[in-house]
């Protein structure tokens, strides 16, 4: 892997809701190609970083690069025609609208018809259960069923850069594979590039190529995601052991 | 699922108790005195007619009725597969055609009502557009109605101007004063966002009724032109005036026919579809490379354009206007239409303008109990329809329709 420039960069990120701080000097890199874990404990700030990349929360200071070009202060709403796409944590599908409409509501930007098509189908292909389900609304779904169209619909603004807040969150063993299968085939075949927070930490690392660990908003680690997997006092913290 | 008599009975009697100690005090204390028969009496026939209603239902739960239950359903059955197979446009040909044969066939009264009906039905749809579709509760809705109103009063009056052109004008005013009022109300949510919507419409109103050296105040402006038209006579072209009801009521059917195609289109669109995500999940519509702040704002404008073209068919069919037309409470009863009819739902704003403005015309006879029937219907309709009397089909349909 050749380790150029990195496509997104965080320097000193400090993040606060009110007058509460979240995450404080927070700094990463991400290269392109590259499938990235956060992990930490609840509330250690996983999500308000993805937060503050995508511009949903502003950075106090700090400064967060992306393809490039210095993003944070830009709204959150010019991001995903940049090719930064987020899979929230939770989800949140738009309930009330079908699997379908869903999907396009990912495309929202784009004006390519025949690339919309396309990408729908290839979306399809991966979750075939989305293609039986897509007159349902979105909020009828089973929460892996919902899983799979959040990501779905991420992946319909033709992602470069795509942030997944806990995938795997309340989802059965097998479809947190699932899931995981289609983010390795996602990251391999499409060049997309990963950044994934998890709380199943065993599973994330397995299958990124490098790790940052995050405590009460600081990160306190960042290595290949092997040493991690090897280094005793990860494994007794977030390995459970 | 049956409810045991004794306490179907319990709730019956808690419930005429209930009632009569509402109701006494509305009729039973006067100037001259407290006074008990009048009170007795009406409570008397109200606690008597739910008596029948209540043991008509024992009895259906009791089995009585078993006999009707097979006529019923094949007959519901019939019905439903009539209406499978007719098609759409058959439906809306029938529909289109009733409403230009409307006039031929009824008296000056029912014009007035249908007119009235047709008004609402803009004014539903189009705040539809911002409670229904974007969900964001409007309680000051009826203020752009005066806008519209108002500036083709305005622009007749002094300048002359024509019904036709000052309804792109007035619908452009409307837009702006919707920008201007949603501007403020952008990052607010819930019930904050309702409240402040009520105050603006309250401001509009008091503005409009102060500003005397402009609107002439709470006396209103007078001299309004009904629309003009050209008409073909004796080999040319003559201008008249559209006067009367007849006349009036097909400019209004046109405006509602334009309304309702214009508010189609819109829910069927990449807009629409976004519009709804916002309603929905604000943040995750963000991340999805929605603007929402424009959104909204234009969410309001549009509605508020409806609106606009509404008042300006006010402001001619009246040929007068006054502050007292927009009041709190036509906003309630527009906001009141698209909730009971099915809030989104295109057909349901319709139905619930016809069941709003044309039910209590037909209670008319009840007099003193007409306001009072109405909210019985109400409340009943809310309970066995509580989606709505046509609910949306959640735009399940929507993509089905695509194919
Ligand atoms: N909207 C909010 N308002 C105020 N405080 C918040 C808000 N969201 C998060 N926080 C606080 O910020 C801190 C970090 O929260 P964050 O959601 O980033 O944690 P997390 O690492 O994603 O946790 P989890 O694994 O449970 O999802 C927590 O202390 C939380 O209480
Ligand atoms: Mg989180």
């Amino acid at each position: 892997m050749t380790k150029a420039t990195p496509i997104l960069e965080l320097k000193n990120v400090t993040s606060a809701y009110g007058r509460i701080k979240a995450i404080s000097e927070v700094s990463l890199k991400v290269y392109p190609g590259e499938v990235v874990s956060i992990i930490g404990a609840n509330g250690a700030g996983k999500s308000t970083t993805l937060m503050s990349i995508c511009g949903v929360l502003k950075p106090v200071s700090g400064e967060v690069w992306y393809d490039g070009a210095r993003i944070d202060g830009l709204a959150a709403d010019l991001l995903p025609s940049r090719g930064l796409c987020q899979v929230p944590e939770g989800r949140r599908i738009f309930p009330r609208l079908t699997v379908e409409e869903n999907l396009d509501m990912g495309a929202f930007f784009r004006t390519d018809k025949d690339g919309m098509e396309h990408d729908k189908n290839r979306v399809f292909q991966m979750f075939p259960i989305l293609l039986e389900r897509r007159k349902q609304h979105g909020g009828t779904l089973s929460g892996g069923e919902q899983q799979m169209l959040a990501m779905g619909r991420a992946l319909m603004s033709r992602p470069k850069l795509l942030l997944l807040d806990e995938p795997s969150l309340g989802l059965a063993p097998l479809i947190v594979q699932q899931i995981f299968r289609i983010i390795q085939e996602i990251n391999e075949v499409d060049g997309v590039t990963v950044v994934l927070v998890e709380q199943n930490a065993n599973l994330a690392l397995k299958s990124s190529s490098r790790g940052y660990v995050l405590e009460t908003g600081n990160v306190v680690m960042e290595d290949d995601a092997q040493a991690l997997l090897a280094n005793p006092a990860i494994r007794a913290a977030y390995l459970g052991e | 699922m049956t409810i045991r008599a004794s306490k179907l009975w319990l709730g019956y009697g808690l419930a005429m108790v209930w009632f009569y100690f509402l109701l006494w005090p509305l009729m039973g204390i006067k100037p001259e005195g407290l006074e008990f028969q009048t009170s007795l009496a009406v409570w008397g026939k109200v606690a008597a007619a739910s008596a029948v209603l209540l043991a008509l239902y024992q009895l259906k739960q009791g089995g009585a009725f078993r006999f009707l239950e097979k006529p019923a359903q094949a007959g519901a059955e019939a019905l439903a597969a009539v209406t499978g197979r007719v098609p759409t446009w058959l439906a809306l040909c029938v529909v289109a055609g009733a409403a230009v044969a409307f006039p031929f066939l009824t008296e000056r009264y029912a014009h007035d009502v249908a007119i009235s009906v047709l008004v609402y039905i803009i004014l539903g749809l189009g705040l539809n557009v911002v409670v229904g579709l974007a969900g964001l509760l409007d309680l000051g809705y009826i203020a752009f109605f005066g806008v519209g109103a108002y500036t083709y009063a305005l622009m007749s009056v002094h300048f002359g101007l024509s019904f036709w052109l000052c309804l792109p004008i007035s619908g452009c005013f409307a837009a702006i004063a919707g920008c201007i009022i949603g501007y403020p109300t952008l990052r607010m949510r819930g019930d904050y966002l309702a409240i402040v919507t009520l105050g603006f419409g309250e401001i509009v109103r008091i503005v409009i009724n102060n500003w005397m050296s402009l609107t002439n105040g709470p006396n209103g402006i007078l001299g309004i032109k009904a629309p003009g038209a050209y008409w073909f006579n004796k080999g040319s072209f003559e201008h008249i005036w559209l006067n009367n009801l007849e006349q009036l009521y097909f400019v209004i059917l046109g405006l509602a026919v334009f309304t309702i195609v214009a508010v189609y289109r819109l829910n069927y669109s990449r807009i629409g579809r976004a519009f709804e995500a916002v309603r929905e999940d604000q943040t995750a519509a963000e991340l999805m490379g929605v603007n929402t702040l424009r959104l909204k704002l234009l969410a309001y404008a549009l509605g508020a354009v409806f609106g606009g073209l509404a008042g300006t068919f006010f402001a001619a069919r009246m040929k007068f206007v006054s502050p007292e037309s927009f009041t709190f409470i036509e906003s309630a009863m527009v906001l009141a239409m698209v909730v009971l009819g099915g809030m989104g739902s295109i057909p349901g704003v319709i139905l619930g303008s016809l069941a709003l403005i044309a039910l209590p015309e037909v209670f008319r006879g009840f007099e003193l109990y007409r306001m009072f029937v109405f909210g019985g219907v109400m409340a009943v309709m809310m309970l066995f329809r509580p989606r709505g009397l046509w609910p949306a089909k959640r735009m399940g349909v929507r993509s089905e329709e695509k194919d």
